[in-house]
Parts: structure tokens; C-alpha cells; sequence
């Protein structure tokens, strides 16, 4: 056991394989989409009715093929990947700092604090998503920030009930009374202390909520609720071409790849993350 | 697999011939990251029948393993038998090799012909089966017994290990019973079977003195009235010698010596032992002297013993002005409660309590589990609020201070945990845990000034400045108590509050932790309150000792007085219950029975206050209006 300290454990940080595929993967996608707008000026939107439906990899000038319509499929690949990411991450991170706070301070002070914010989360989970969804945007009107603002409404709660478990946990193990003992305040226990404690499963519940939620775009936006149609996405994309599926396979493939390579960097680099906020990470593999 | 240490390792036919389990250069490996790790290395000695061969050493030797392995049950831990030979010997048919007998065989014979009982009896009782049903359930699958004869038998089994009222307690859960009762069911379903060999892996290391005591007598009884043969796991010398025929000694997983128990005690030859046996402590080294007293601990270093520290006698205390005062203090936990809320039960933990500990001085606080010794450092420490009763620090009455004078409490006594594991966050380093105290009450400013002072305070405690860098997990359980002193320490404290905080730890880190704390007592004038239910510590540190039965003090008075007469039957039963290194001695034939009673009561139902006597200055037994059930 001592000599697995003998690597310096800086050294080991970024050699896993995890951080490395991890940032293959997601790296290439964001690159990517931050400078599509370079890439490919027209938006993949240009048409062009005479090269309906061409097979990928037949003509260099459409290599991932084209749609029923004619655009682009790689063009729109990229394109649809703004939307996608940015719903993707920034209704997660918002969830994740609404529903780790909430969750700190029900976990930690009990009391009135966590009857209510906790019954009320019950309430919110038994409220079926879609119902929610229509009423939530009906009143707000579409765009990618009510999505996302909707997102973070409809998801906090996990992360609450996630970290109010854990700190449920945690706020009665001896390192946090031998805080106390010393005199560190409430706050300092709850952000130094329980915190950092609770980070791993965050993180995991975080990799995995960013695919669901590029998946949630495409289904508002299926069902009218959620961006303009016309602007591409991964999830609108997908759904476009779900009718093509047996004559034109790549229209829906593609973006189906592309949601899959960042999600798969993503998840990886979120091992990598939790491994690294754990001192042990490496012995509970 | 054949190809181990077996041929290079010394072959004993003839001694092995009568035995009931002989080992031969047994070799245990465990794969970890760093390749495999052999934690048991070459190991061999001789069960013979209707003996006790106790297995001695201390975290880390091997010993465990070498037990579960001759079960095989190192192949569901991770471990993989290398090398060497198990011999075993069943009631029926011919001896054979456990290490490479079938899964089938294996079965077989575990629990029938071999059985073994665990540390942690509250883990080892499945929690939703009753009592009954998990004995039955060995007997019906080995004595192919049926429903009716097996709980019959069970019955039996019970009324063996002397649990009271057998026939109710075949219908209770596992969480019903107290620790001692779940160990003596574990001990009747091992014994369910008859078995030849009791593997026995440190079953009363979690069990208060006077409950070690009984189970060590029904073990004892049991094994002489079956002929079985008992494997004793164990870190408690105490414990061996009155318990075992021969012993075996084990380092860093290789067997150093083996001897029969009179032999080890009275002429140990490797050095190892010798040090393990310098740092027994040992109940009435200290009798006829006054004041506590620091000895000299033998520790191995490169293989040679060495004498570390001095004798000195511990005349720290200076009996003027208290440095804290407690008056009848009083602390209540609700427990049951009715659907409107309405209090039902109460956790009587604390009742009526006074002391006083004087700048420079120890006072230990004695009693077993539930006696509320913890409840009261945890109530002085502010992490539990006290139902009644004053405590004056310094004068100062704690309950009139103000929220900025009670931090500043937080910062004048410190605590240290019985677990150094539990009590440090996993995810700093130790540095920063270290640091903490000094941040948190602004003692020092400026990171460098900071550093420093973390620096100082490790190297104080025997560890080294770069250790700061270092989490929790990096270091053996001794250094980890040694962090969390070098904490205690940063605040600078008058008193610290020691909770059980060495007896965690292995026999000769023990030994030089209460060296560290003497040492430290006398450097910075330093007042203890020492909580633990270890009496042979209790006499080596502390100047004062207080005696703690169902939450109240039975007897307090100076360490000599209470250790050389004892008034109360408490006090005498819990002296008497004391495992003493020494197999010379005669073993004690006095009986201990009984359970120490709940403290949860009714409400209403008030316990009565003991008035107290003074049998000699400074010397107080409560007036007992009965005598206590059982006692000596």
C-alpha cells in the first residue's frame, strides 16, 4: 500500500485513460460547435432541392450526406450541436447549484427547512414531466432560455434529494463533531466539510443528466414546446429523421453519433472528476 | 499453486501426527494495484485436540487472515492460498488438505466441523431472521434435523451459554439483545454442530470488561465439556494468558514465536515479543505509589529492541484553584415519543454528576458502555446540551456565558476522538485539519505563520513537517492519533477531553500515545479528562479516578485509593473483570453474571440519586441500598 504514494499524485492525474478519451471526445465536439459558426457560415441551412437524401461519403462536398431537404447533414451536425450543449449544460450546472444548496441546508439543519423544502420536491416529483412541461411554457412562451430555465425547475429537485441523503449521512460522522468540538462554525462544516464529501455523486448524477436533458430538448421541441424548429439540434434532428430511418439511415445517425461521442467524453471525464476529488479515488475502483 | 514455500519450509511429520489441524508453510496473497501482497508468508504450527492455541499480534500481522484461511475463506476476501498445507482432521473419514479440498467438501465441513465466530456479533446475526431461526437453520442443514427438533435443540443451546430465558429469546431479533447476549448466540450457533475446532477472531475485543469476562468463562466451560479445540485470535495479552495452552506469535504476517503460554510470558525470546509484552499494561504495576508514571516503551527498530523515554513520575497536578467544576449535571436524551409528539422515554445518560479537575491533572472517567462517560465530555464540549446542572471553566459559569465566551470554550478544551480515522476529514490533508483550530479562532494570520505553526505542532507529536501534505489514509492508525492530538494542540488548550482515544489502537502504539500524552501534560501543563473503560490505562495516567455506573459516579477518588480499595461492588466487579497478563496467576473462579440495566426509562420514572460517603479524604463511594446483581 505505501507505494502507491510513490507516484507523485499529480503525475497520475491526467495519465488515465478516462481523462484522456474523456477529453478526446468532448473536447473535439465543443471545439467543434464554438467554432461553427467559422466552419460552416450558412448555419446548415442553405438548401438544396437537387441533392435530396445523398449517402454519406459519395459526394466531398456533402461527406456526411444530406437530408430530405438537401442541407448539409454534417453541416447541421455541428450547427445543432449549440443548442444541444448549451441546454445540455447549463440546465444541469443551474440544477446542480439550486438542488445542492437546498439539499445542504435541509440535510444539515432538518427541522422546518426540510419538511417543506422536501415535501415540496415530493410534490414536484409526482407531477408527470410532460404536464409540467405544457404548463410551464404555455405561460412563458417558447425559447432556449425558458427551456432551460424550465430544465432547472423541473430537475433541482433530484439533486436536493441526492445531496439531502447524503448529508443526511455524513452530518452525524465524528469528523464533522470534531469540527464542531473545535468551534468551526455551520458554515464552514457545511462547505468545507460536507460539501467535498458529497461532490462524487453530484458529478455522476451531472454526466449523466446533461444526455438526458440534450434528449428533452428534442422531445419539446417535437411536441411545440421548445426551440424554433427551423434551428437545428441534435434531438430535432433525430426526431426529423425518424421517418427516413429506412431509406436514409444517416439523416438520424449522425446526430445520434454525435450525442453519444459527447456524452460518453463527458461521463468519462466525469469518472476522471470524481476520482479526483476523492483522495482514495484510486483504491475503490 | 504446489510450487510455494512448502519444500523450503521445515517439515514436522512427526509432531503433526496427533494434531487435529496442522499447517504447514502456509502462504496467503492478496492482489493489490501494486502487484500481490503476501500478508500471511510461510506460516506453520500445530492445533492439537481439546486445546486452546491463541494467535497473538497486533493490526496488520496476518493473523485474521491466517484464520480465514484455514476456513478458505480468504477465496471470498480477495485472498488466494499460495503455498502450504492445512491438515485437518473430521470426526469422519481420513485428514484433508483444506487448501485444496472442493467447494463441496469446504462446505461441508464449515460449521460443522469447523466453526468460527466473528469480532462484530451485531454484523455476523442476519438482522431479519429471529434467534431461533438462525440456529435451527445450521442444524437443519447439517444435522438434518427437523423445524421442531432443531428449535428444541437451539433451546438447549442457549440455556449452554447462560442466556436467561431461552425459550422467549428464540423469538427475538437480533437488535433486541445487547452485545453480550448476540455474542453468546454467536457462540451457540458455532457450537451448534459440535464442531472440533472454534476459530474464535477477537470475540470479545468489542464487549465491555465484565461481559469479556463472561463470555471468556462459557467458552472456557464449553470447550472443556465438549473437547473442542479453540483457535484464539486476539491482540489482548490479558486475554491470552487466560485463555490459551500454547501461543503463537505473529509480525508483518510471518510467525516469530511460538511457545507454549507460560513459556511466552515468562521467557519470550524474539524480540518482537518482548517489546509486544513491555508494552502490556498491566493492572497493579502501579500499586503502593501515589502518582502516575511514565515508563520507558520497547520498540523495534531495524529488528533491535530499543528503550524509548524515561521513567518519570507524573507530578503535574496542582491542587489549588479547579480548572473546571462540575455540579450536578444532569443530561437527558428524549427518546420515544408518542403520534402527537408527547415524550414517553427518556436516555437517562447523566445524572447528578459533580467533579472537579485541577490545572496539570488527569481525571479518568471509568465506567462500561452506557454508563454515560462519553455524554459527559460530549456535554462539556458543547455537542450536547445539558438538561441540568452547572459547569464553571475557569470560574466562569458555562451556562451564563455569552455565544462569543462559549467559542472561546471551544477553543480551551479540545476533544480527541476514540476512532482518528472517523474523526479526520477524508478529503484534507492533514495540514489542513491541523490548521483548522487556528483559523477558525483567528489565533494566527498569514499562511506562512500558519504553516509554521502546523510544522511545529506535527513534529511535537513524533511526525514529521511533510506529513502535513499527507490525507487521513496514508498513515497507520498510531500516526493518525498523533494528527488528531497535533490538533487538539493548535488551540492551545488547558484541558483536553481524551474519549476512548487509545483504545483503538495496538497494545505498543498504545503505550506510546499515553507516553505523548504524559509527556505533553507535563510540557504545557496540560488537564486531562480521560474517558475509557480500560482499567490498566486508567492506573498508568491519571492522578484522579471517577467511576461511572447507569450514568452516575459510584466512586471517585485518587488513583491509589480507588485501585487499592475499592468500596463500591462496582468498582470491584470491574477490577476483578480485568484480564491480567499473567498465566501464573490463578484464574479467578468467581463468576460475574448479569447485564448492566438500560438507562432508557419511562418518564416520571425517575431514577433514585446515590448519596455519597467519604470512606477516606477525597475518597467517595455512593451508599449502596442494595447490592448490585452479580457483583463480586
Amino acid at each position: 500500500m505505501a507505494a502507491a504514494q510513490a507516484v507523485p499524485s499529480s503525475r497520475r492525474r491526467f495519465r488515465s485513460m478516462e481523462f484522456v478519451i474523456g477529453l478526446l471526445f468532448a473536447g473535439t465536439m465543443t471545439l467543434a460547435v464554438l467554432f461553427s459558426g467559422f466552419l460552416f457560415p450558412d448555419g446548415g441551412e442553405s438548401m438544396d432541392l437537387m441533392a435530396r437524401l445523398v449517402p454519406p461519403f459519395t459526394d466531398p462536398a456533402h461527406i456526411l450526406g444530406t437530408d430530405p431537404l438537401g442541407r448539409d447533414v454534417l453541416a447541421r451536425v455541428v450547427v445543432g450541436g449549440r443548442i444541444s450543449l448549451m441546454v445540455g449544460v447549463l440546465s444541469v450546472l443551474g440544477a446542480v447549484v439550486v438542488g445542492t444548496l437546498v439539499g445542504l441546508v435541509a440535510g444539515y439543519y432538518r427541522g422546518v427547512a426540510e419538511v417543506f423544502l422536501m415535501r415540496f420536491a415530493d410534490v414536484q416529483l409526482a407531477l408527470p414531466f410532460i404536464l409540467l412541461a405544457i404548463m410551464f411554457l404555455a405561460i412563458l412562451g417558447t425559447g432556449i432560455d425558458k427551456i432551460i430555465f424550465f430544465m432547472i425547475v423541473a430537475q433541482w429537485v433530484q439533486y436536493a434529494r441526492l445531496v439531502r441523503g447524503s448529508v443526511l449521512a455524513l452530518r452525524d460522522r465524528e469528523f464533522i463533531l470534531s469540527a464542531r468540538a473545535i468551534g468551526v462554525g455551520n458554515g464552514r462544516i457545511i462547505f468545507h466539510h460536507i460539501l467535498p464529501n458529497v461532490l462524487g455523486p453530484i458529478v455522476i448524477l451531472m454526466t449523466l443528466n446533461v444526455a438526458t436533458n440534450i434528449l428533452l430538448e428534442s422531445s419539446l421541441t417535437f411536441l411545440g414546446l421548445g426551440v424554433d424548429p427551423l434551428i437545428p439540434s441534435w434531438g430535432g434532428m433525430l426526431a426529423d429523421g425518424r421517418t427516413y430511418l429506412q431509406s436514409a439511415w444517416w439523416v438520424s445517425v449522425f446526430p445520434g453519433l454525435a450525442i453519444m461521442v459527447t456524452v460518453l467524453g463527458l461521463n468519462l471525464l466525469g469518472d476522471w472528476l470524481r476520482d479526483l476529488l476523492d483522495p482514495l479515488g484510486q483504491t475503490n475502483k | 499453486m504446489s510450487d510455494g514455500p512448502i519444500s523450503t519450509s521445515p517439515y514436522l511429520p512427526q509432531k503433526g501426527a496427533g494434531a487435529l489441524l496442522s499447517v504447514r508453510g502456509l502462504s496467503v496473497e492478496f492482489g493489490t494495484q501494486n502487484g500481490p501482497f503476501k500478508a500471511v508468508k510461510d506460516v506453520s504450527f500445530d492445533v492439537e485436540p481439546g486445546k486452546t492455541l491463541a494467535i497473538v499480534g497486533e493490526s496488520g500481522s496476518g493473523k485474521s487472515v491466517t484464520s480465514l484461511a484455514i476456513m478458505r475463506l480468504t477465496d471470498y476476501t480477495g485472498g488466494r492460498i499460495v503455498g502450504g498445507e492445512i491438515l485437518f482432521r473430521p470426526a469422519a473419514g481420513e485428514a484433508i488438505d483444506l487448501a485444496r479440498a472442493s467447494d463441496d467438501r469446504l462446505r461441508q465441513i464449515r460449521g460443522k466441523d469447523i466453526a468460527m465466530i466473528f469480532q462484530e456479533p451485531m454484523t455476523s446475526l442476519n438482522p431479519v431472521f429471529t434467534i431461533g431461526n438462525q440456529i435451527a437453520e445450521t442444524l437443519m442443514l447439517h444435522e438434518g434435523l427437523g423445524a421442531r427438533q432443531a428449535l428444541s435443540r437451539a433451546r438447549d443451546l442457549l440455556q449452554k451459554v447462560r442466556l436467561p430465558d431461552a425459550e422467549r429469546l428464540l423469538e427475538r431479533y437480533p437488535h433486541q439483545l445487547s452485545g453480550g447476549m448476540r455474542q453468546r448466540v454467536m457462540i451457540a450457533m458455532a457450537l451448534a454442530c459440535r464442531p472440533k475446532l472454534l476459530i474464535a477472531d477477537e470475540p470479545t475485543t468489542a464487549l465491555d470488561v465484565t461481559i469479556q469476562a463472561q463470555i471468556l468463562n462459557i467458552v472456557r466451560d464449553l470447550q472443556s465439556e465438549m473437547g473442542t479445540s479453540v483457535i484464539f485470535i486476539t491482540h489482548d495479552m490479558g486475554v491470552v494468558a487466560e485463555m490459551a495452552d500454547d501461543v503463537v506469535v505473529m509480525w508483518k504476517g510471518e510467525k516469530v514465536e511460538q511457545a507454549p503460554v507460560r513459556e511466552i510470558f515468562a521467557a519470550p525470546k524474539h524480540p518482537y515479543t518482548r517489546a509486544l509484552l513491555s508494552a502490556v499494561p498491566r493492572l497493579g504495576s502501579l500499586t503502593g505509589q501515589s502518582l502516575p508514571k511514565r515508563t520507558p516503551v520497547t520498540v523495534i527498530e531495524n529488528g533491535e529492541p530499543k528503550l524509548v523515554g524515561e521513567t518519570r513520575e507524573q507530578d503535574t497536578a496542582r491542587y489549588d484553584k479547579p480548572l473546571l467544576q462540575v455540579e450536578n449535571l444532569t443530561t437527558r436524551f428524549d427518546v420515544g415519543k408518542t403520534f402527537f409528539g408527547r415524550v414517553t422515554h427518556r436516555v437517562h445518560a447523566v445524572e447528578e454528576v459533580s467533579f472537579d479537575i485541577y490545572p496539570g491533572e488527569t481525571l479518568a472517567l471509568v465506567g462500561e458502555s452506557g454508563s454515560g462517560k462519553s455524554t459527559i465530555g460530549r456535554t462539556l464540549q458543547q455537542l450536547v446540551e445539558p438538561t441540568g446542572g452547572t459547569v464553571r471553566f475557569a470560574g466562569r459559569d458555562m451556562a451564563a456565558m455569552s455565544s462569543s465566551d462559549r467559542r472561546k470554550l471551544r477553543q480551551e478544551i479540545q476533544y480527541i476522538f476514540q476512532d482518528p480515522f472517523a474523526s479526520l476529514d477524508p478529503r484534507h490533508t492533514v495540514g489542513y485539519s491541523i490548521a483548522e483550530p487556528i483559523v477558525v479562532h483567528d489565533l494566527i494570520q498569514g499562511r506562512a505563520s500558519i504553516d509554521r505553526r502546523v510544522h511545529e505542532l506535527l513534529e511535537q507529536v513524533g511526525l514529521k513537517p511533510e506529513h502535513a501534505k499527507r490525507y487521513p489514509h496514508e498513515f497507520s492508525g498510531g500516526q493518525r492519533q498523533r494528527v488528531c492530538i497535533a490538533r487538539a494542540l493548535a488551540s492551545d488548550p488547558k484541558l483536553i477531553i481524551a474519549d476512548e482515544s487509545v483504545s483503538a489502537l495496538d497494545v505498543s502504539i498504545q503505550a506510546q500515545i499515553v507516553n505523548l500524552l504524559m509527556e505533553l501534560q507535563e510540557k504545557r501543563h496540560l488537564s486531562y479528562l480521560f474517558i475509557t473503560h480500560d482499567m490498566a490505562v486508567v492506573e498508568k495516567i491519571s492522578h484522579r479516578v471517577a467511576v461511572m455506573y447507569l450514568g452516575q459516579i459510584v466512586e471517585i477518588g485518587t488513583r491509589q485509593a480507588v485501585f487499592e480499595n475499592p468500596q463500591h461492588s462496582y468498582t470491584r466487579k470491574l477490577l476483578s473483570a480485568v484480564p491480567i497478563a499473567d498465566p501464573q496467576r490463578e484464574r479467578a473462579k468467581t463468576r460475574i453474571d448479569g447485564e448492566i440495566p438500560s438507562p432508557v426509562r419511562a418518564v416520571g420514572q425517575e431514577p433514585a440519586i446515590h448519596r455519597m460517603r467519604e470512606v477516606e479524604p477525597g475518597h467517595w463511594v455512593a451508599i449502596e441500598s442494595e447490592p448490585l446483581q452479580g457483583a463480586a
